[in-house]
């Protein structure tokens, strides 16, 4: 069956292409983009005044499946994409058991094939059982469909351990992605620690053990000239480190959440367990730095870092809380209301960050642009449309977001998944 | 209530209570005015703790439930005393024996509490925001009797009712609070309670456990505790815990003692007849000498009588009050 989407403002920044055409869909694939096609026998979906861009993927999602079903399955996680404008999301590999071998691997892959409606790319972890001791077998876990490695939740333990990851890294052409966070500053930390900290009583998690890590991450990716990509960047001695390893040519990419350009730690006050997450939120000042860096390209892409729990669980003291922002539903309208209508970025970029450059990260050559020959994944976004977040509408099995009865402006209108709508506005 | 009005005339500086709140959960959340209706109010009851009688009946009928999760002996007990002299039932939970060690969950405890009619819950808790998270549930008015590295507002109070009794102002004195500032919950209620009344406060401790960040509190801060103590008013001790020094906080109890400790040299240095307050429980011979504590300059144990009056006026002001006049 083929699709007839006619009329959008067609957005392809890997092509440079920002014009109204139409983009005819076969097999799954994009088959014609011009103007005032006609093909009879397609569905035809008139997306005047809408945007279309290349499918979103989100490179940093959790989706708990296998072992912690009760918060997310890769079914839910999908569908909550889907409605979050997401084509693609890669799912890290702190699962139970986490993603550290081939089965594990293959029964994600397996079980997406048969339940997901997005696509879905396993991360595996870096070391077996995130343990920081002994490298996983990347070469089975590439051929078996990981798309990048990442010890997430946690950081790869030992610089030695880092050191030569980054260097079999290149065997591979994949990516090591990191976590930063130096655990022995931020043992029992719940929030960033700073003035809010101390007035809240609550122990604070330091700039400096992000910091401490991303410059030993840099340095090593220098040394084995491997490719390494900087997780939920959050604080401004971060952001100067990587503006400066970009200098360098230093092989480096980063990404950046909703939450942490958007909220800061003075909003901790009311000890809303859901706005308890690592990376904590920051200053105001690291904000701005965060909100420049976005602006300059020091950042590559907009990550969910979706983390989903229950209800139960985030209804307890602000010490015994998890860490985690449900976000895959929120994250672009958040993103168009907070950046792209404010004119902080101009819609291209946006898209570039959250489609094209993803792509090319993970390595998925036939996603993140639109081109005759490649998967018919897209996003169409109605930039003007008005919305209130409702966390009880949401598609994931979780509700722990801490934007519950924002207004925002913009949304994902339409997802297409291989020529198939998943979702409509 | 005609015990206690007879009692209030004592010191009748108001004809209404402006005090409107439901719960209290922090100083922080009080104005000057507020803090100096509390203090007024414990002044008139005060004088019923000293009575043959120790009892007035105005919160008869009320039901308070003492919920502490961590251990106590003044605040539980202070607070015991002050509910059953004004008259209302107290029952004392005990977490150690209750259905916590089976793994019931704070709300769920809370809630199963709340079903049985109490008219205030009374916590103490080890996570800072514990009394904040069941207030944003409970029906029954919610009081603070410490949470976490957070606030202990009534410690505040009747530091801040001692330190007017001893010195009858609170403007142009030097509070020196000395020792682990960082994880002290005494010394960030005191911090917000005598900015709000004028006192001019000095934080002193190893840097490890006093970072600068507390300059935003608009206090001053001085890691030498020689230099802090002159011309000191008041010299609040804090409890040095051990385990502080296992995270390497400071290198030894030996070292401590011999930079932090409040001896008779000390004290020289400060004003003459400064007060010694210290919250309990004090280390003897580590962050206070036997002789300073014991000195008769030394008000720690009037703190501790303070402390009933202090409460009995908190209970009296949040329980008090006619239906629906309190809100928040």
């Amino acid at each position: 069956m083929s699709l007839l989407i006619k009329n959008g403002r067609v957005i392809d920044p890997a092509s440079g292409t920002d014009e109204t055409l139409d983009i005819l869909i076969e097999k799954g694939k994009i088959v014609a983009i011009k103007p005032k096609i006609t093909a009879n026998q397609a569905k035809t979906i008139d997306v005047s005044r809408m945007v279309v861009a290349p499918g979103f993927i989100d490179m940093h999602t959790h989706l708990r499946e296998p072992g912690q079903e009760d918060k997310e399955t890769i079914r839910t996680g999908s569908l909550a994409a889907a409605r979050g404008g997401f084509t693609s999301i890669a799912c890290m590999p702190n699962t139970m058991p986490v993603n550290d071998t081939r089965g594990v691997t293959e029964y994600i892959i397996s079980v997406a094939k048969k339940r997901a409606v997005v696509n879905v790319f396993p991360v595996a972890t870096v070391t077996r059982a995130q343990e920081g001791e002994e490298l996983t077998e990347m070469a089975d876990l590439t051929e078996a469909g990981a798309v990048a490695f990442s010890d997430d939740g946690l950081p790869v333990k030992t610089s030695e351990i880092m050191r030569h990851a980054l260097e079999y890294s290149k065997l591979l052409d994949t990516t090591i992605i990191d976590h930063c966070e130096d655990r022995s500053l931020t043992q029992d930390g719940v929030m960033h620690e700073g003035h809010y900290s101390y007035l809240l009583g609550l122990k604070g998690m330091p700039a400096s053990s992000e910091e401490v890590i991303v410059a030993r991450d840099l340095i090593l990716a220098e040394k084995a000239d491997a490719r390494i990509h900087i997780a939920h960047l959050s604080v401004k001695g971060a952001v100067e480190l990587i503006r400066e390893a970009k200098r360098k040519k230093i092989k480096v990419t980063t990404e950046v959440t909703p939450h942490h350009l958007l909220l800061n730690d003075s909003h901790l006050d009311s000890y809303d367990t859901n706005l308890k997450v690592n990376p904590p939120l920051r200053s105001e000042d690291d904000v701005g730095s965060l909100i420049r860096a976005v602006k300059e390209g020091v950042v590559d892409v907009f990550v969910t870092d979706h983390a989903p729990h229950t209800v139960d669980e985030k209804s307890v003291e602000f010490d015994s809380a998890p860490f985690g922002i449900n976000g895959l539903e929120t994250a672009v309208s958040l993103l168009l209301s907070g950046l792209v209508n404010k004119n902080i970025i101009p819609i291209e970029r946006f898209i570039e960050m959250i489609s094209t450059t993803p792509a090319r990260i993970l390595g998925l050559g036939n996603k993140g642009k639109i081109q005759e020959g490649a998967d018919a994944d897209l996003t169409i976004l109605n930039l003007h449309k008005e919305v209130v977040v409702d966390v009880n509408t949401f598609k994931s099995k979780s509700r722990n977001n801490p934007f519950h009865g924002w207004k925002l402006k913009g949304a994902p209108a339409m997802t297409i998944v291989g020529g198939k709508i998943v979702f409509s506005a | 209530m005609k015990y206690l009005s007879q009692s209030l005339q004592g010191s009748s500086r108001r004809e209404k209570l402006p005090f409107k709140h439901k719960h209290l959960l922090g100083i922080r959340d009080l104005t000057t005015s507020d803090i100096f209706s509390i203090l007024d109010t414990a002044e008139s009851l005060y004088e019923i703790s000293t009575r043959e009688v120790k009892k007035v009946p105005t919160l008869r009928g009320k039901t308070i439930v003492n919920l502490f999760f961590e251990p106590s002996t003044r605040t539980r007990s202070s607070f015991e005393l002050a509910a059953k002299r004004l008259s209302a039932d107290i029952i004392n939970f005990n977490s150690q024996a209750s259905s916590v060690v089976k793994g019931e969950s704070l709300k769920d405890t809370v809630l199963n509490l709340e079903a049985m009619n109490p008219d205030a819950i009374i916590l103490r808790h080890s996570a800072a925001g514990a009394p904040h998270f069941i207030s944003t549930f409970c029906r029954s008015h919610v009081i603070n009797a410490g949470d976490g590295a957070h606030e202990h507002p009534t410690q505040a109070l009747l530091d801040a009712f001692t330190i007017r009794q001893e010195k009858k102002k609170f403007e142009d004195l030097k509070v020196v609070i000395a020792g682990d500032i960082l994880h002290s919950r005494v010394a960030r209620s005191n911090i917000l309670c005598l900015n709000k009344l004028g006192a001019k406060v000095v934080l002193c401790g190893p840097p490890p456990l006093l970072p600068m960040e507390f300059k935003e509190f608009r206090v001053d801060i001085d890691f030498n505790f020689d230099r802090a103590c002159k011309d000191a008013d008041v010299i609040m001790m804090l409890r040095i815990q051990l385990e502080r020094q296992q995270r390497n906080f400071f290198p030894s109890l030996r070292e401590y003692r011999n930079l932090y400790s409040l001896t008779l040299e000390r004290y020289r240095k400060a004003r003459r007849n400064a007060i010694i307050m210290h919250p309990g429980p004090i280390n003897r011979g580590v962050e206070i000498s036997a002789e300073m504590a014991d000195s008769a300059n030394s008000v720690i144990l009037k703190q501790v009588e303070n402390g009933i009056a202090v409460r009995m006026a908190i209970l009296y002001l949040l329980l008090g009050g006619k239906e629906g006049e309190s809100s928040d």
